[in-house]
């Protein structure tokens, strides 16, 4: 009886805790957003922007844990890496004088074929030795291939900020609606949901993608069918790395200055939102990236803008507490 | 001979699992390898398909030394496993299972003939074709399984307990499928049970085995009636 009673109490609690959580910063919203809709058009698609950038990342970081349950640190380095190629090539051929257009497709390519060669290597060096170690082994590793990578970057290029002169340009059609989104904010969502669709069909409709799905379901099972699963693996890892590219180069044309130590915050940002969503659920990270995108922008917009990152880890802690399965995330269930 | 396995020694970290097994399987039989729980007899079978590769020894199929040659592959050449527990994928749809038990194949129209088949076999899998895997029952699973496995076309079929955890009923239909598959289609099959009786009377021959070593060998029927046999298997 003792035991029910306490249960009753902390589901209370529950419920208590989720109304003023919501209930509060609601009651305050509804009145702000009345005030001020065009300000909070602006707030809300930002976070959107943001949100879909996370997205991008997160999505690396949940296919991988779900293949092979590693949190891969080093992820936000393949975004910074990404970043980086994109700067360079865009450069390189503004030198030369190329039309912006092509200049423009590109960098967007030669900074996907880079991160994913450099996150098929980091799985191949860093993870596949460690396949059949300790879960924490290959998280060490993780850890030390994001430092790594961050410093091998700093001593190529340079620890300075360096400009990143925007590859997307403003439309000129955009203009009446440029006061609430940018050209650029446009941008990112559309290339955001034109990445998202093309993923979802490669996950729930190809071969490669049914062969992902089954390898994250039982390994040993998969390679009995005849999937040969370290190429899933590294394919899951290409995959990763080519939607984080695509978030690194966005993301440097909307704030228009990288350097090596973009990826770090980044990188933990969308690892927060993988985790919001639901590790290992490929909609879940989705979600839990727009959310934590659009409510760190509001956050930002209606209270402290110095406490953003605060914020967010403040995120993280809250779901670790009361819901560490995420959103959409599935309770472990044993094998049977 | 299409599968021969000579001196095999596996191990699990140190535990000394299999401790020199000597089994042959001719081209168009049906094998059955009984013995008690622990004896090593999923282990046989993990080790021909290449998942625990023996530590010495050697797995001949058609003549080829396939002992350390990776799991895809042993499939690829014509070996299927339909593992204990059956391990269906549990998120996947019945058909989604199904494509991946073709997932070496590449031509798409007899694989849809084959899909076919294998719903004319088992006719309630073509009902529940669009259901997740996990939500079905243990009799649908492991009828799921076998269908995965004849999937690939395989030209020897290792069942490792197909009899676990299900109703008497469903386990002969079973049984009885497994015989047609083996008339029908010439697919060698190699049956790992515990249910001795079932399998020793579907099978042409049989092996027993006892902590990691085979200790008899005979026809299906002989093994039956030997008084051991009986005695520490068959419960008269």
């Amino acid at each position: 009886m003792f035991r029910s009673i306490e249960f009753i109490n902390m589901r209370l609690l529950k419920i208590i805790l989720g109304i003023t959580a919501v209930g509060i910063p609601g009651f305050f919203g509804i009145k702000e957003i009345i005030a001020d809709p065009v300000y909070f058009m602006e707030l809300f698609l930002g976070g959107l922007t943001r949100g879909s950038i996370y997205a991008l990342i997160a999505l690396g970081y949940t296919m991988v844990y779900g293949i092979i349950q590693l949190i891969n640190f080093a992820h936000g380095e393949i975004y910074m890496i990404g970043a980086m190629t994109a700067l360079i090539v865009a450069s390189v051929l503004g030198l030369w004088g190329w039309n912006s257009a092509v200049i423009a497709i590109l960098a967007f390519v030669f900074a996907i074929v880079y991160s994913c060669a450099y996150g098929f290597t980091v799985e191949k060096i860093a993870y596949k030795p460690l396949r059949n170690a300790p879960r924490l082994s290959a998280l060490i590793s993780a850890i030390g291939m994001s430092l790594f990578l961050q410093n091998y970057v700093m001593l190529a290029q340079t620890p300075n900020f360096l400009p990143f002169e925007s590859l997307i340009p403003d439309f000129e059609f955009w203009e009446p609606f440029a006061h609430i989104i940018t050209a650029v904010e446009m941008t990112i969502i559309v290339t955001t949901v034109i990445t998202m669709i093309l993923l979802g069909i490669l996950i729930k409709f190809t071969k490669i993608g049914k062969a992902m799905r089954a390898t994250a379901q039982d390994k040993v099972m998969a390679s009995l069918v005849g999937i040969n699963v370290n190429n899933v693996i590294s394919t899951t890892f290409v995959v990763g790395s080519a939607t984080a590219a695509i978030g690194g180069v966005l993301i440097a044309c909307h704030v228009g200055q990288i350097n090596f130590f973009i990826g770090f915050l980044a990188g933990l940002k969308a690892f927060i939102a993988a985790v919001l969503g639901g590790i290992g659920s490929v909609p879940g990270a989705v979600l839990g990236s727009l959310v934590l995108g659009i409510s760190e922008s509001l956050f930002t917009g209606y209270f402290w803008s110095e406490y953003e990152d605060v914020f967010a880890f403040t995120i993280l802690v809250i779901i670790l507490i009361f819901r560490p399965s995420g959103i959409l995330g599935k309770h472990e269930i044993s094998k049977v | 001979m299409m599968l021969k396995l000579t001196d095999i020694n596996t191990y699990y970290g140190n535990i000394h699992a299999l401790k020199g097994i000597n089994l042959e399987v001719s081209e168009g039989e049906i094998i059955s390898l009984i013995g008690a729980n622990g004896a090593g007899k999923s282990t046989t079978l993990m080790t021909t398909s290449g998942i625990v590769p023996a530590k010495r020894g050697t797995v001949i199929f058609k003549g080829q030394d396939i002992t350390h040659v990776s799991p895809d592959k042993i499939v690829k050449m014509g070996i299927c496993q339909v593992p204990e527990g059956r391990r269906i994928f549990p998120y996947l749809t019945v058909a989604e299972n199904l494509d991946m038990g073709a997932f070496l194949r590449d031509d798409k129209d007899k694989i849809k003939d084959d899909i076919d088949y294998v719903y004319t076999l088992f006719p309630i899998l073509a009902d529940r074709r669009n259901q997740q895997g996990g939500t079905l029952s243990g009799g649908e699973q492991q009828m799921l399984a076998i269908s995965r496995a004849l999937m690939s076309k395989p030209k020897v079929l290792l069942l490792d307990e197909p009899s676990l955890g299900l109703a008497p009923i469903i386990v002969r239909q079973i049984f009885d499928i497994i015989k047609k598959i083996n008339e029908e289609h010439k697919t060698t099959i190699f049956i790992v049970e515990q249910n001795a009786n079932l399998a020793l009377k579907a099978a042409h021959r049989g092996y027993v085995m006892e902590n990691g070593v085979i200790t008899l060998t005979d026809t299906g029927e002989n093994l039956l009636s030997n008084e051991d046999v009986k005695k520490a298997y068959l419960g008269i």
